[in-house]
């Protein structure tokens, strides 16, 4: 059954600093280019917050050589080009006909190294409300959508990267200063925070000449100190946010180890046997048994300083988000007495297996296997571990599990929060704190 | 080595060849017609089964019904309960999912090729033969009831729903596959075993496998788990929502008020297209230069230009029957009015007064061809993509043939068709938002009186 499986790759650091992943993959005639800067919202400051995102923006609207927006000859030649930031790294990618290859690769070597001839104020500020429209349509308009601010805030403290969203808040990102661009882009963006990947039909040693060629002459900048910053809980604390929502929505936030760190594996499983499918215990019990809630899910947010694990449950019409929690607890009270059951860990570890290899199917894009080389490179120092990632699956037992639900899902170490319509608050847990974001 | 020559970009090279893998038919004895695809590389197979009969299939009164019944396909079959078909498909590791489409309702089940048995005769046993308990479909139901009503609060939900309806006022595409809350309480598991009856019939579906096996491999997993399929009873022919005349609706502005709401949640179009037009090929060329990709007029002016919005996006909701062209976007509620006018002026534009350039021309070609071969790198990509050729029925070159006939279009084309298609003189405009901060300029903006439609 533990066939291996493996994500074959070279790697290489060019003279500057820049690390050079490479996958061959010759099935569809399309390369991957993704570029990866270890630099995310964690690189904030308070008062400064949202600025690495709004900064991503601002890399597809021009450079000194091609002074226009990046999209048009990148569409032209067949490209597919997205990027996104998150709370530790800003991702770049362009998936791109065999015969564009080159072309991705000035573009993306042209805005690492040329990138502020071509900034504009005006360019600054037209992406800064299309920043605030993207905040208004993913955080303030969507139901439920301020959660995660919440939850942020009352896990880390102020002084946390990770007190605040990658979005930012809305005050600073008007307040932001065309000015601050510049450092920034000086800090963050040079070859010695990057890490490149190209998967696909390509050649390695032409991959790596190619590397050499685009990127070479970039000068190595200083790699920025790692973040570092602690936060733990050491009691209980329940809010409450109103929100435009019909129904009363429990979610719950614990600490948990950070990614790659002795239990994450654990806290991901623990997530799918306590809510993922009909089959999992929570759904099993709150929804399809007892019919008390509506739905759900249980998820381990793998980040680099610190994680954090989230269970969420809607309550069905007329129950009671302290009849929920009440079941919950009682669900995982048994799980950190028994632990997981052997079918159970079966299934679990079935999954992981399933899913990585799923994961082997495309080589570009958002979780491609270029993303993922990148990942374990920027996370772990060295490309070198899908298999070893997924180890760490097959190495967890009945006992870790039982351990790591032990250890992270402690009732007096948690934030509860309570997500109810307006004017409703009595709806909460008692004892619950009004909270305001915006 | 040289340094790079930053004073043009590199010119890019031919288009690598590609070709999409063969497509072998298979026709078993219960009628079930089978395609199957080798797609070596990864371990993996997928299985979509296609059946005819999507919301479009949902009677008037029983909104939601073809939908319900595909949920109910995995509550149970046999001796397994809905708790045991989960763990069955848990432990193969699939991943399972359900679409009910306009005209047709696709299963599909994705798991590793060393369990390409045992998710086949998963799939079979759900499909064919699902135990219908009245417990289990007490259950489907009232969390579907509890989802309409939380859908309430989601913006883009309220807009699909409130302009489908605008859309097609008589027709049985009008309707989201969810249903309302009326018609879900109408239906009963009586209905719902009547449903699975007369449409999952192996005449009636398209069997799509594809994955790291032979043909005959692929066939056999195929055979093995469908062949037994009762071809059942030849009831009378349902009458195809597709063949039903689509309603004609005039010009209408139209508002969901969301008090209070940060931005305006925009939808804008009319019927427009079937998909067996023969002007398929010239209004994908059309489409992507007005809006349905990044650099389009629409985009690039609400977006890029006026900073209105996070995006936009237009595009046609292709059906076998007459389906809409639509504009998607949530805006800065300040901008609504502006937005609306913006839009509709770019539409005009395209239509004669701003004619698609050579380089608009080239670049939405471009765009929609050198890509193209990425479409199929995973056994669901491919899957899916032949379960279309099904659902449409296009000939098994349809693949091959893409490329040059979207290449082929003349910017003369793209005018007719834009012409012909579009008409900003009948644009419905809906939008959720809030009332008091928008209604004076919407009703400044002279395409109608300002229709106030109930919350959902």
């Amino acid at each position: 059954m533990s066939t291996a499986i493996e994500l074959p790759h070279a790697k290489r650091t060019l003279p500057n600093g820049l690390d050079v992943l490479v996958h061959e993959d010759r099935r569809v005639p399309i390369v991957a280019v993704n570029l990866w800067y270890h630099v995310g919202s964690k690189n904030e400051r308070i008062g400064r917050t949202g600025f690495a995102h709004l900064f991503e923006h601002l890399m597809f609207e021009g450079s000194e050589h091609y002074n226009g927006g990046y999209f048009t000859p990148l569409q032209q030649a067949g490209a597919l080009l997205n990027g996104s930031t998150n709370t530790d790294r800003t991702n770049y990618w362009e998936v791109v006909p065999t015969s564009a290859l080159e072309l991705a690769l000035w573009m993306e070597s042209d805005r690492m190294g040329y990138l502020l001839p071509a900034l504009t104020r005006e360019r600054f500020e037209t992406q800064r409300d299309v920043v605030l429209n993207e905040r208004r349509q993913n955080y303030e308009n969507r139901p439920y959508g301020m959660a995660l601010m919440a939850l942020s805030a009352a896990l880390f403290p102020p002084e946390h990267p990770y007190h605040w969203l990658t979005i930012g808040a809305e005050e600073d990102i008007r307040a932001m200063e065309f000015e601050d661009v510049r450092a920034f882009f000086r800090t963050y963006y040079h070859p010695a925070n990057a890490s490149l990947a190209l998967a696909g039909d390509i050649d390695t040693e032409h991959a790596f000449e190619l590397a050499e060629q685009y990127f070479g002459d970039m000068p190595a900048g200083t790699k920025p100190q790692p973040v570092e910053a602690d936060a733990s809980l050491s009691r209980e604390i329940r809010l409450v946010l109103e929100d435009r929502v019909e129904l009363p929505r429990l979610y719950i936030a614990w600490h948990s180890p950070a990614m790659f760190h002795d239990g994450d594996a654990e806290a991901d499983l623990l997530a799918d046997l306590l809510a993922n499918g009909k089959t999992s215990r929570l759904y099993r019990l709150l929804v399809y048994e007892k019919r008390i809630a509506l739905d759900v899910s249980a998820y381990q947010h793998s980040r680099e300083i610190s994680s954090f694990f989230l269970l969420a449950a809607t309550a069905a019409p007329g129950q009671s988000l302290t009849d929920i929690v009440a079941l919950i607890d009682e669900c995982i009270g048994e799980l950190i007495d028994e632990g997981p059951t052997n079918h159970e860990m079966e299934r679990g570890i079935a999954q992981a297996e399933a899913h990585f290899m799923y994961r082997l199917q495309t080589v570009g894009g958002f979780g491609g296997k270029s993303d993922q080389l990148n990942a374990y490179n920027v996370f772990r120092g060295n490309p070198d571990f899908f298999g070893g990632d997924l180890e760490r699956y097959r190495r967890a037992t009945s006992e870790t599990v039982r351990k790591a639900a032990r250890a992270y899902l402690a009732f007096d170490c948690r934030v509860l929060l309570s997500i109810v319509p307006r004017g409703k608050d009595a709806l909460a847990l008692a004892g619950s704190e009004r909270v305001v974001v915006s | 080595m040289p340094a790079i020559d930053r004073s043009r970009l590199p010119s890019v090279g031919p288009d690598p060849r590609f070709h999409f893998p063969q497509i072998v038919r298979h026709t078993l004895d219960n009628s079930l017609k089978v395609r199957t695809v080798e797609h070596p590389g990864v371990p993996v197979v997928t299985f979509v089964m296609q059946i005819d009969g999507g919301l479009g299939a949902d009677a008037a009164g029983s909104e939601g019904l073809a939908s319900l019944t595909a949920d109910m396909v995995d509550e149970g079959s046999g001796s397994l309960s809905a708790i045991d078909v989960s763990d069955a498909l848990a432990r193969i590791g699939a991943e399972y999912d359900v679409e009910v489409g306009a005209d047709t309702t696709m299963f599909t089940l994705t798991t590793l090729a060393r369990f390409g048995e045992r998710g086949a005769r998963l799939l079979s046993q759900m499909l064919t033969a699902p135990s219908m308990r009245e417990s289990d479909f007490a259950r489907v139901r009232q969390l579907r009831l509890d989802r309409l009503k939380q859908l309430k609060d989601l913006p883009p939900a309220v807009a699909e729903r409130a302009f489908l309806r605008l859309l097609y006022p008589s027709h049985a595409y009008g309707h989201l596959a969810i249903g309302t809350e009326e018609s879900l309480r109408l239906l009963s598991l009586e209905d719902v075993v009547a449903f699975h009856g007369a449409t999952f019939l192996p005449a009636r579906a398209t069997l799509v496998v594809a994955g790291a096996l032979s043909h005959a491999e692929l066939r056999r997993l195929a055979e093995e788990a469908f062949g037994g399929w009762d071809p059942g009873e030849r009831l009378e022919e349902l009458e195809a929502a597709s063949e039903r005349a689509a309603d004609s609706t005039p010009a209408l502005l139209a508002i969901v008020p969301r008090e209070g709401a940060a931005q305006s949640e925009l939808r804008i179009g009319h019927l427009s297209a079937r998909r067996d037009t023969p002007d398929y090929a010239p209004l994908l060329v059309m489409n992507a230069i007005l809006g349905g990709q990044f650099v389009s007029r629409i985009n690039l002016k609400l977006r890029e230009e006026k900073a209105f919005t996070y995006g936009v996006r237009t595009g046609f909701d292709w059906r076998r029957g007459m389906g809409p062209f639509f504009v998607q976007t949530s805006v800065h509620t300040a901008a609504t009015a502006e937005s609306i006018a913006d839009i509709l002026a770019e539409i005009s534009g395209l239509r004669g007064s701003r004619p698609a350039t050579p380089q608009e021309m080239s670049l939405a070609q471009a765009s929609l061809t050198r890509g193209y071969p990425r479409n199929f790198e995973t056994t669901q990509q491919v899957a899916r993509s032949v379960a279309q050729l099904a659902l449409f029925d296009l000939p098994d070159t349809y693949f091959e043939e893409f490329v040059p006939k979207v290449n082929a279009v003349t910017a003369a084309e793209v005018t007719r068709v834009a012409q012909n298609y579009l008409d900003p003189s009948r644009a419905i405009a809906l939008v959720v938002g809030d009332r008091p901060a928008t209604e004076q300029s919407l009703t400044a903006l002279g395409v109608g009186e300002l229709r106030v439609l109930p919350p959902s």
